[in-house]
This record gives C-alpha cells, structure tokens and sequence, in this order.
C-alpha cells in the first residue's frame, strides 16, 4: 500500500468504528438506561417484557454481537479492496 | 453420601482428568508456547478459550443472583451490559492493533510505546488487578466442593489449587487455551440444560428467554404486593447516574482486564483476532442472555407464595430441603424480625436500619447461591444438580487459570527478563514464569482459605483500576499519535491512582471503611468511569506540552494501524530498530 491508501483504508476503519459505536451506545446507554422509562411505557408488551427493560437484559447483547460481526465482515472486504491478503503472524517478546 | 453429592463427584472426576489429559498433551517448552501457546490457536477455538477465561465463577455463579436479587432486577442490566458491551470496544479499538503490534503482554505494550515508568505502574496495576480477581475464584471453588461435596472449603481449595499448577504450570498459555475450550463447553452445557428445564416446567416454553417474559410481569406484581420496586421498572435521579457510571466503568474495564488482552496475541494473525473477538462474544452472550432469566426464575420460584418450593409465608420450622441445606453451609438465613416463626417476604419487615446486603424481606439470601440452588428448587433431578456444579468449578478453574497466567508473564516477562535478568535463556524464562506461577497459586489459595473482606468487592477493584489505568492509554496509543510518554505515566498515576484511592477509602478491606463515599456520593463499583475521565483528561493534556514521539514511532503506530505485513514492525519485533531512535533516549 502505497501512503495515499494507507490514508484512504484508516479513514474507512476509523469511519465504520464509529458508526458502530454510536450505534453501541444507543442501544446500551440509549435503549437500555437513559430511554428506559419512556420505552417501557411506549411498548409495555414486547415479548412479554416492556421494551426498555428488554434492550437492557436482552436486546442490547444481542446487538453487540450483530456490531462485531457486521465489524469482522466490513474489514474483511476492507482488507480484499486495498489487496491485504498476507497477515502479520509473528509474536515476539522485546 | 447424598445422590447429589455422588453425581457432583462423577462429574467433577471426569471433567477434572479430560482437563488433565489436555493439558498433558499440549505441554510446552519455549516461551512463546508458554505465554501466546505460539500465536497459532485458531479462531472459534481462541474464542471459546477467551469466554471461559472470561467467565468466572462471579459470570457463572453470581450474575444470575446479582441481577435478580441484589436489587429490583433492572438495575443488574449494568452488569449485563458492561460486561459484553466491553467486547465491542475490544473488538474494535484494541485487539487488531495489539495483535499487530505483537509482543507479549500489556506492560510489553505500554512500556514499548510509552517508557519505562509508564511500564512500571502498568506491572503493578496488572498484578494488583489479577490477584484481587483469583482470590475471588478460589472462594468460588471453595462454595462448590464444601456444598455439593461435603467437603471442607480449605481441602476444596486444596484440590482447585492442585489441578491449576499441575495444567498451567505444565502447559502455559497452550495448555490453559485447550483446557479452556474444554471448561467452556462444559460450563455451557451445565448452565444451559437447567435453564431449558426450568423454562419448560414453570411457563410451558422451553427457550428460557422467551419464557423469561411471562415470568417477568408476574414478578412484577408479586413485588409490588410485598411492597418492593417493581421487577422491570427503570430508574431516575441518583440511581440512574450510578447505574449509567456502573455501565461504563465495566464496558472499560472489560476490555482493559489483563488477562482478556492478552488473549488476542494468541491468535494466528491480525484477521484471527477480529473474528476471535466475535467468537469470544458470542459464546459469552449465550450465557448472558439465559442468566438474567435464570434470575428471573429463582426468584420467582422463591418469593411466589403459590410456588410449591417456596418462601413466602413459610413456617420457619418447615422451610424446605434445599434451603436447609444452603442454610447450613451459612449462605442463606431468616432474620425472624416480628418473631411470628414466619418467613414474613414484605419490604417492611425488617426495618431498614438493620438490614444487611442480600436482605429480602426477612430472608437473607447470598447472591453466590442463586444459579446453584436452582435446579434444587425447581426439584430437577440430582444428574443435573451434579453438572452444574461441575460447571461452576469450570468457570472458576478457568478464570484462575488465565490470571495466573497474566501475573507470570508480567513477573517473568517484564519484571525477570526486562529489568533483572536480560540475558536469560529461553529456558530460565520458562522457569521463571513456571515459579511465578506457583507463588500465585499459593496467594491466591491463601486468600481462598482465608478470604478478606474484600473478596465480594472485587468487582469494585479489578473492574475500576483495569478501567481507569490501561484502557484509556491502549487506545489513545493507538488513535492518537501524538501521545507522549509523559501524557500517559501521567495520566496512568492519575486515574489508576485516584480509583485505587477511592476504593480503599469507602470500600471494607479491613475492618469497617474508612469513610463514606465523598465524590458525589457516587459508590466504589462505580468510581471507575470517574478514573477513566481523569487519565483521559491527564494524558491528553500533558501530551499536549511534552516531547512528541519520536518520528520513527509515530511511523511504527502508523504501521500497526494496517493488518498487513511490515517491515518497520518487524524490525521492531526482532530489536533491530535503535532504542535512541524509537524514544529519543538510550538506555529504555
């Protein structure tokens, strides 16, 4: 890679992270405390359980999981588009 | 010998010698093999290695009980949150660049971006934080083998401390990874079978989470009889700030728990660390997303008046098996407040005042016991019983396993190799690392013994000082070029310093606390989202008006940024780049 696609592929991670971490902090922060109390109200029935409470014990995880998947899937094609097809395997200590 | 305590032996025979025989196969001799098992563990089978590391006996035995129990039943979502909500900030913000970067430990980390004073406070905080988390594992160990068998906790210890040695001290990072992947499967298995029964039984649905949701609105209304909070009902005011501050300390210290970190250098490459941390997190949510419905449940089954098994309105005199059988291992108790011989539930029973944590009502009821008993409760038969106690001891055995691990490296690689003894040979190494190993045992075993006080606020310390030390100078390191060495001793001493002070100010180690919390009267759990802001603030500001990195590590951050080969970072891998050149002065 050459220094303008080094640029061109850290501002796409760097873009796709934060999507995906704002949307991290809506369900959690958002759904599952903040907005809680107006969810329960808004949809006391979802599942049996009121939304707000639901995205807190249930929803929010589960979302987590669809982050890093939709994550692992983006900087897969990421990596094909800008040809990174050999991955650094060495671990050494100092 | 008891039916229950005759299956709990055959189950814990047999996983304990499958754990054993593993770790017999993959021994190892170099120290790569014995801190990153060689950096070739592929990823579903790194993925489930960092979920039992992850999940300890407090993700095993106490959630269920911490969510149900220790308050209304929402508040606990904080624990549920935080503690896989983390995994998306290690997924995206650290473990590709670490894999990258490729050295062995998370001081190797700090001490090569930043100085070594910087590397220093990191050991520290490393050692600190995984010491605090086993003891907590052994005491775990120790409810299991004196409950379900009978015998006493310190031979309980005994026996967990044995099979540890034998398999980390032989294995290292290979063994402990392969026995993991083992010790997930079976604390999976043992928590998901029970929670399928019980689903089934109590609401004729057998996926839990779903059944889940028809208990959770007769909670409610049994709660709100007894005059309590209800089960689902969200928060406001002070309780809402500490619930959201709780979240984020434990989000943040999540994803800066040493022994977690570390895990991403065992994968094959930069691509196998992403797809390990999904793996890790899908196997985690799995029993995250049962938990709170095994929650949901015990506490049904317990405070519903019409529940045959129950509590409610109980005469004292008659209380049923398994809770005599809790009662007399100390975890559970009735505090008879009005004297009627009753087991009165009402919030108004006992009066305030003397309340003591795990009150409900006039019942007492130990977080640690909720997963355990339930099966016992839901009188599902005593095969299951036996499972799920070798399943807590997995989750135990394994969590201690990877900790100690962490404590060796950090003794053996950057205490021994790096400061003492630079020389060392690969095998001394080893050895170093080996004898490491087996002075935290015996630690670790002596606190399980003899646990301090601060055993259940372990949660307060590890998870606020692994938030408010290494989380925030990993990723500024990583995101933020510019980050001075300065910056980040600074505002490692800052947070970390500030959240260790907190907590041993307001939190009971020895004795009564010293005072009451008095920073906003935010509680010790939560002080560590405060330690993050601080060592963010800190750094950022110092780095501001010290030195800048040299131009060859801004380079050298620059190139861990890409997956690909580089020939910069593995001239730095292999020493070849000039200390001088890389910070600026000789002599790191």
């Amino acid at each position: 890679m050459d220094d303008a696609a080094k640029k061109a592929y850290w501002r796409s991670n760097v873009r796709v992270v934060s999507v995906l971490l704002v949307i991290w902090a809506l369900v959690s922060y958002g759904a599952g405390i903040f907005f809680a109390d107006a969810l329960n109200t808004a949809v006391p029935d979802f599942l049996g359980f009121p939304l707000g409470f639901w995205f807190a014990q249930q929803g929010s995880i589960i979302v987590f999981v669809v982050l890093i998947a939709v994550y692992v899937w983006y900087m897969d094609r990421l990596d094909k588009k800008y040809g990174i097809t050999e991955y650094e395997e060495e671990v050494r200590h100092s | 010998m008891t039916d229950i305590q005759l299956w709990t032996l055959v189950f814990v025979v047999i996983t304990f010698s499958f754990y054993i025989y593993i770790a017999y196969r993959s021994r190892v001799r170099d120290t790569k093999g014995f801190y990153v098992a060689s950096g070739g563990v592929p990823a579903p089978a790194n993925g489930a290695a960092i979920a039992a590391d992850w999940m300890s006996a407090a993700s095993f035995i106490s959630l269920a009980g911490i969510v149900a129990f220790a308050t209304n039943g929402y508040f606990g979502s904080a624990y549920l949150m935080g503690w896989t909500g983390g995994y998306v900030l290690l997924a995206l913000l650290l473990a590709p660049y670490l894999r990258k970067f490729g050295k062995y430990t998370v001081p190797d980390f700090v001490g090569d971006r930043y100085n070594e004073t910087a590397r220093l406070i990191a050991v520290i905080a490393v050692i600190l934080i995984s010491i605090t988390y086993v003891a907590g594992q052994m005491a775990g160990v120790g409810i299991v083998f004196s409950r379900f068998l009978g015998v006493g906790l310190e031979w309980g210890v005994l026996i967990g401390m044995v099979i540890v040695f034998f398999y980390a001290v032989l294995g290292g990072m290979k063994g402990i990874t392969w026995t993991q992947v083992a010790q997930y499967s079976v604390l999976i298995v043992a928590y998901l079978i029970p929670a399928f029964a019980i689903s089934s039984t109590l609401t004729g649905n057998v996926v839990p989470q779903i059944g889940f949701g028809e208990i959770v609105s007769q909670l409610d209304a049994i709660q709100a009889d007894l005059g309590f909070d209800s089960y689902t009902g969200a928060l406001e005011g002070e309780a809402l700030r500490n619930m959201f501050l709780l979240t984020v300390a434990l989000m943040a210290g999540t994803a800066g728990l040493p022994h977690v970190i570390v895990r991403f250098y065992t994968a094959k490459n930069v691509r196998a660390a992403r797809y390990s941390a999904l793996w890790a997190l899908f196997f985690i949510a799995l029993l995250y997303v049962t938990a709170p419905a095994i929650g949901a449940f015990s506490k049904f089954n317990i405070i519903n008046p019409d529940s045959g098994n129950g509590l409610n309105g109980v005469p004292i005199a008659d209380t049923p098996e398994w809770y005599n059988n809790w009662a007399d291992v100390g975890l559970i108790s009735v505090n008879d407040v009005n004297g009627n011989g009753v087991i009165d539930l009402a919030a108004d029973a006992v009066p305030a005042a003397e309340a003591v944590p795990g009150q409900f009502g006039e019942l007492v009821i130990n977080n640690d016991i909720v997963v355990l008993a339930t099966p016992e409760i839901s009188g599902l038969p005593a095969p299951i019983v036996g499972l799920v106690a070798a399943g807590g001891l997995a989750a135990a055995l394994s969590t201690a396993s990877g900790l100690l691990l962490a404590i060796s490296s950090a003794v053996a690689n950057d205490v021994y190799y790096k400061r003492i003894n630079p020389g060392a040979t690969e095998q001394r190494q080893v050895l170093a690392g080996r004898i490491a190993i087996a002075g935290a045992i015996i630690v670790a075993g002596y606190f399980g013994v003899n646990p301090p006080a601060f055993v259940a606020q372990v949660v307060a310390i590890a998870f606020g000082l692994a938030a408010s030390a290494l989380f925030p100078i990993i990723v500024l390191g990583i995101f933020w070029k510019k980050t001075t060495a300065m910056g980040a001793a600074s505002g490692l001493l800052a947070g970390f310093g500030f959240t260790f002070i907190y907590v041993i100010t307001t939190v009971p180690i020895v004795g009564d606390a010293l005072t009451t919390p008095w920073f906003f009267n935010i509680p010790a759990t939560s002080i560590g989202a405060i330690g993050l802001l601080i060592n963010v603030v800190v750094t950022i500001g110092v780095s501001m008006f010290t030195p800048k990195p040299t131009p060859v590590m801004q380079e050298l951050i620059e190139e861990i940024r890409y997956p690909g080969k580089s020939k910069l970072v593995e001239a730095h891998l292999t020493g070849a780049i000039d200390e001088e050149k890389l910070h600026g002065e000789s002599g790191h």
